[in-house]
């Protein structure tokens, strides 16, 4: 975790300066005493922090997947205002603004990426994997998606179009991943355990493997 | 990962962290962050955890009695402020140089554009 990952995460939209919240202040003020006085250094907290990549936010993309594949009418409610849509299954029942649900569907695939920095809607997802906040990501997913996705064992049929969205500051998207076929009448439990991470940034596509999961 | 171990130590004598199965959980980056000095330091033997664990207990019993919900979403913020004192008790820092670079952080977002990396300036010391 760098200092600029820290930030961009959080709410300060609408405004062209970052902002980092009281408990982010008060982190930021420890680590730099700690690194100046020589207890630890920067390297060394981040690589605690990525050790727990996986363990870190919510991950509650999965289930609000499940929910809009089973529930017609939260689907759509996710489409029109995913923040207030999500909201119930968020942390202490909130998600942060601006979360936009961008659906596949077979004539569209939607993949999300922010070139600028890492925008990540870390408060459904947790946080970005390593390749999101790549260089290489960040500046070929727009120009040359086809191409990143094979990297990552995707083909998308010629004649699905590819729409890529790119993260600001204003909006964070998730991609709502198609439902593979085969997964009729299962439970939404066994459908959320199916969801991938990278299906919700459109790096994946969904297809079911092996048994039904318990 | 050489980061596990001294990290299960913390959840033994933190039976309060939130973990699952593998180890501790976070609700946000920053509180990893703070989980992550507090291993740092007690890696330089700054605290034994039984130190440690009596301050945040303290901590916790105080910010109870002073109205704090006990919901477990405030955990890590008992933390923060027990890592805060943990420095002043061992004289690594003090609060007023705490609040100086609580407070430079915050100059140096105002100035930097959304999208960048936030890095602080000398001149983000001064008022």
């Amino acid at each position: 975790m760098t200092a600029h990952d820290a930030h961009d995460h959080h709410g300060h939209d609408h405004e062209e300066a970052s902002e980092l919240s009281e408990t982010e202040l008060r982190v930021r003020a420890i680590q730099t005493i700690l690194v100046e006085k020589g207890y630890t250094d920067a390297a060394a907290v981040d690589a605690i922090v990525e050790a727990y990549e996986t363990k870190i936010g919510p991950h509650i993309g999965a289930r609000i997947v499940a929910r809009a594949w089973t529930d017609p009418e939260f689907r759509q409610a996710l489409l029109t205002d995913a923040s207030k849509a999500a909201a119930p299954f968020g942390y202490q029942g909130k998600i942060g603004d601006h979360l936009v649900v961008v659906e596949n569907t077979p004539k569209r695939h939607n993949m999300v990426v922010c070139t600028l920095c890492s925008c990540y809607p870390w408060d459904v997802l947790g946080l970005p994997p390593v390749w999101y906040k790549s260089f290489a990501y960040r500046s070929r997913a727009v120009k040359e998606p086809r191409a990143v996705l094979a990297e990552f064992g995707v083909t998308v049929p010629s004649d699905t179009a590819i729409h890529v969205w790119d993260s600001t500051a204003e909006v964070r998207y998730m991609v709502l991943p198609e439902r593979p076929s085969g997964t009729e009448g299962w439970t939404e439990e066994q459908l959320a355990a199916l969801v991938t991470r990278d299906s919700m940034v459109g790096t994946d596509v969904l297809r079911v493997r092996g048994n039904i999961p318990a | 990962m050489t980061a596990i171990d001294p990290a299960r130590r913390a959840l033994r004598a933190n039976p309060g962290l939130p973990a699952d199965s593998d180890g501790p959980v976070f609700a946000a980056p920053w509180e990893a962050q703070a989980f992550a000095m507090a291993l740092a330091l007690h890696e330089k033997g700054v605290f034994d955890w039984a130190e440690w664990a009596s301050m945040l207990g303290e901590t916790i019993k105080a910010a109870q009695a002073a109205g704090d919900p006990d919901t477990g979403d405030t955990y890590y913020r008992h933390w923060l402020t027990t890592l805060e004192r943990m420095l002043t008790e061992k004289e690594v820092s003090t609060p007023a140089d705490l609040t100086a670079c609580r407070n430079a952080w915050e100059r140096a977002a105002a100035r930097t554009p959304h999208g960048q990396p936030i890095e602080l300036r000398t001149e983000d010391f001064k008022a």
